[in-house]
């Protein structure tokens, strides 16, 4: 009994009660989701509280109805809306967030002051940042006041009310377009393969491109998910959120960044001067590339909270604004005022997988890593 | 050994209190409210001192989070001893069909309710014959609110129907007011629709409409659609930013002219606003709904399996009193559900909206949860913010048909 020491009979009793209490209340809990949404719970709404609600298993329908039904529209408005916050808001605070660390790593006199100052706004709750901004929003208030400070006449923009968007697309292009932007992907691949001069790579992602780009042109038109046409974009009102949430995030980047910069060996620095580089270069040749696993890190815990956003679109532009709405604020909608726990259910596992997409990847990097380490 | 001795002597206490009787009551009254419900708290302890009251109030407009906290402690099994929730639908359309609540005929006929409660009333709380809840107070929510002195500088009076309105919306718009119309963040919207829909199609379609008897497709109410459309044309496009206070706020200070709220809105308007009735504010029924009053009361129901079952009675009995009623109402700013109150209490406009009440026909609310049921509710604000964007009638009435269908209203 060489692999049971004590140590290790000790480790395996430590560790037990937490692995039993994840499996069940995390993974356990994921997968009773998972199958709530694909029953019709709640559909009926005299079984959705019913004592004992007879539920009955109907596979994908939900997700059918989120993605193609009549009613739904709004959970697709919400799912590209997310896209674009999302793109917006990691963009927004890897830029400033990038700045303000070049501007205080430069010392600036107070540095410890703005570095407390810049970080602020992180130890406040979404709830918070939202009620404060939306006073800045208001139509009459606020930011829609700061020309005057300057004698202009007041800005009239609808920062949480405007219904005017850009960017419309119709969603029964989605195949279509999803279609092309894998595609595109893949053609790139296809050619870092080539360079690289990994051959059989090459072909496949070249192939799949071409099969992709096919199906985009001959199948993907004639597809008909929606009786009418139906447009969404990029919703004006968006910005004053996303405003608010960079506000509130972006000191956290700065922070990495900062870090980042600091761990940067005054050694190398000296050596690129040596070398003669000047500042632009040094940055463009030497920092950058060294802080990209600090954006890369960053992407992903910006991007997993773009994604699950809640809080700070409640309280600034209420739950019924479907411009502004995510679809973490319809599910719950859906679930706790309309009942609908299986159509609820099965928002949420779209969420889920989103969040996924973002942290998996990074996560089995992570794993690669540390196995090459040890 | 202490810890366990401090929790015996906290058991003895909660049974020593049941045993002289305990009673829970879970509402959204609190803030503004709260004094209100005091009051009739205060009633019930005068009639049954040996009895603890437990207040559990869960804060939150309309009661958004105590339903969720309701829907917590129902799934749980441990349901509170009474609990407050809109009449009508909102609680059949949930508990009832759920088969969650007990019904409370036996009640209205002891108490003899049938006869001081408006018919039309009883029927709105009833399904199936039966009575499901007991209404504390009623709001108007059909009440289109005006500045007298800017109207009269204007040159225009309040439209009778919604035809007019449009008509005096373009006279106010050549005078250069930009919307003559307020309306808020999303519910008011819906608020306004209902008004609207009643305007145009009449008190006896909307009731088929909620019957199931007439579909959302029909011409009729098609047609009702696009009037709402134009009704909106003449609206704020801020809308979405905007509390209904807020919206009030601009009929005050002459930004607009005409805003449709319910009559919670007079009490805004004289305590927060401290104005005079008649001259500060005025008021009228929303465009074509003279002689109809749109209701939506609170009430509270019975739920299965209520820990205090007897003591529960009793509040309802309570609630549903000429005393109860009289204490709670002229605090609340509502107007008592019973139609012998005491006038004498309530100030201008209750006054006027509790004649109404009497002799007016009565229907329900659709946005307060009087005629459909939450999950219709919830889920037609997004068809009212695609319709303001779009202006589509069809589409917006196929939609709302399905969602009837759906929420079990329609085939």
């Amino acid at each position: 009994m060489k692999g049971l020491s004590k140590d290790r009979l000790w480790s395996i009793a430590v560790l037990t009660p937490s692995i039993i209490l994840i499996a069940v209340f995390v993974y356990g809990f994921i997968a009773r989701s998972v199958y709530v949404s694909m029953t019709d719970w709640g559909n009926d709404p005299a079984q959705a509280l019913a004592l004992n609600p007879i539920i009955r298993f109907t596979g994908f329908a939900n997700y059918q109805d989120l993605f193609t039904g009549f009613l739904q529209g709004r959970f697709r408005q919400e799912l590209v809306s997310t896209i674009f916050f999302t793109l917006f808001f990691i963009l927004g605070c890897l830029g400033l967030g990038l700045g303000l660390a070049l501007i205080l790593d430069r010392n600036p006199r107070g540095e410890g002051l703005w570095r407390t100052i810049f970080l602020f706004p992180m130890s406040l709750s979404f709830i918070v940042t939202g009620t404060i901004w939306r006073w800045m929003l208001q139509p009459q208030g606020g930011l829609n006041q700061a020309p005057t400070l300057f004698g202009a006449p007041p800005s009239t923009f609808a920062w949480l009310s405007s219904t005017d968007a850009i960017w419309k697309f119709d969603w029964n292009k989605l195949p279509l377009l999803t279609a092309s932007v894998v595609g595109l992907v893949l053609v790139v691949m296809a050619v870092r393969a080539a360079r690289s001069g990994d051959r059989t790579r090459t072909l496949v992602a070249g192939a799949c491109a071409a099969l992709l780009f096919l199906w985009a042109l001959l199948i993907g038109p004639n597809i008909k998910m929606l009786p009418a046409p139906e447009l969404h974009g990029f919703n004006f009102a968006l910005i004053g959120i996303i405003i608010a949430a960079v506000w509130q995030m972006s000191g956290y980047t700065m922070a990495l960044y900062l870090a980042g910069l600091r761990g940067i060996p005054e050694e190398l620095r000296e050596a690129a001067k040596v070398d003669g580089a000047n500042d632009i270069g040094m940055y463009q040749h030497v920092i950058f590339p060294l802080l990209a696993p600090i954006t890369l890190s960053a992407m992903i815990v910006l991007g997993h909270i773009s994604l699950k956003i809640f809080d700070l679109v409640y309280a600034m532009a209420g739950p019924d604004n479907i411009n502004t709405s995510v679809p973490a604020l319809n599910m719950y909608l859906t679930s706790f005022r309309q009942n609908q726990f299986a159509l609820g259910a099965a928002i949420g596992t779209i969420l889920l997988i989103l969040v996924a997409f973002v942290i998996v990847p990074y996560l089995s990097s992570q794993f690669r890593t540390e196995e090459g380490h040890a | 050994m202490k810890k366990a001795l401090l929790l015996a002597a906290a058991l003895a206490v909660t049974t020593s209190a049941s045993a002289a009787g305990k009673l829970e009551i879970f509402s959204w009254w609190s803030g503004d409210e709260g004094p209100a419900l005091e009051a009739l708290i205060k009633l019930y302890k005068q009639k049954y001192p040996a009895v603890t009251v437990d207040n559990a109030t869960v804060s939150g407009g309309a009661g958004t989070n105590a339903k969720a906290v309701l829907k917590t402690r129902m799934l749980g099994g441990t349901p509170p001893d009474s609990f407050q929730a809109h009449a009508g639908q909102e609680l059949i359309g949930t508990w009832v069909v759920a088969g969650r609540m007990e019904d409370l005929s036996s009640l209205f006929k002891s108490e003899g309710w049938d006869k001081v409660f408006p018919k039309d009333l009883v029927k709105l709380i009833s399904q199936g014959g039966k009575p499901w809840s007991v209404p504390v107070n009623v709001h108007r929510s059909n009440v289109m609110w005006y500045n007298p002195a800017k109207l009269k500088a204007w040159g225009v009076t309040a439209p009778k129907t919604w035809p007019e309105f449009l008509k005096t919306c373009s006279t106010l718009k050549a005078k250069g007011v930009a919307a003559p119309l307020v309306v808020g963040e999303n519910w008011t919207q819906q608020h306004l629709w209902e008004s609207v829909m009643i305007g145009t199609l009449g008190s006896a379609n909307w009731e088929n409409l909620w019957a199931g008897k007439l579909k959302f497709t029909d011409p009729k109410v098609v047609g009702a659609f696009t009037t709402f459309g134009k009704v909106m044309d003449c609206a704020n496009k801020d809308a979405s930013g905007l509390s209904w206070q807020q919206a009030s706020d601009r009929i005050i200070d002459g930004t607009s002219a005409f805003n449709v709220m319910g009559d919670w809105a007079a009490g805004y308007f004289t305590t927060t606003k401290k104005l005079a009735p008649n001259t500060g504010f005025g008021w009228a029924p929303a465009p074509g709904t003279t002689k109809t009053f749109v209701m939506l009361a609170d009430s509270f129901g019975l739920p299965k399996g209520a820990k205090d079952r007897a003591e529960a009675i009793n509040w309802l009995k309570v609630l549903g009193s000429k005393a109860g009623q009289d204490a709670f109402n002229p605090l609340k700013g509502s107007i008592a559900a019973r139609t012998d109150s005491d006038l004498s209490k309530y100030n201008t406009y209750s006054k006027s909206a509790a004649a109404d009440w009497k002799s007016n026909k009565i229907v329900g609310s659709m946005v307060h949860g009087a005629v459909a049921p939450e999950s219709f509710t919830s889920a037609f604000g997004a068809i009212i913010d695609q319709f303001v964007a779009s202006k589509n009638s069809a589409a917006a009435a196929a939609a709302a048909q399905q969602l009837a269908v759906r929420a079990g209203i329609s085939k």
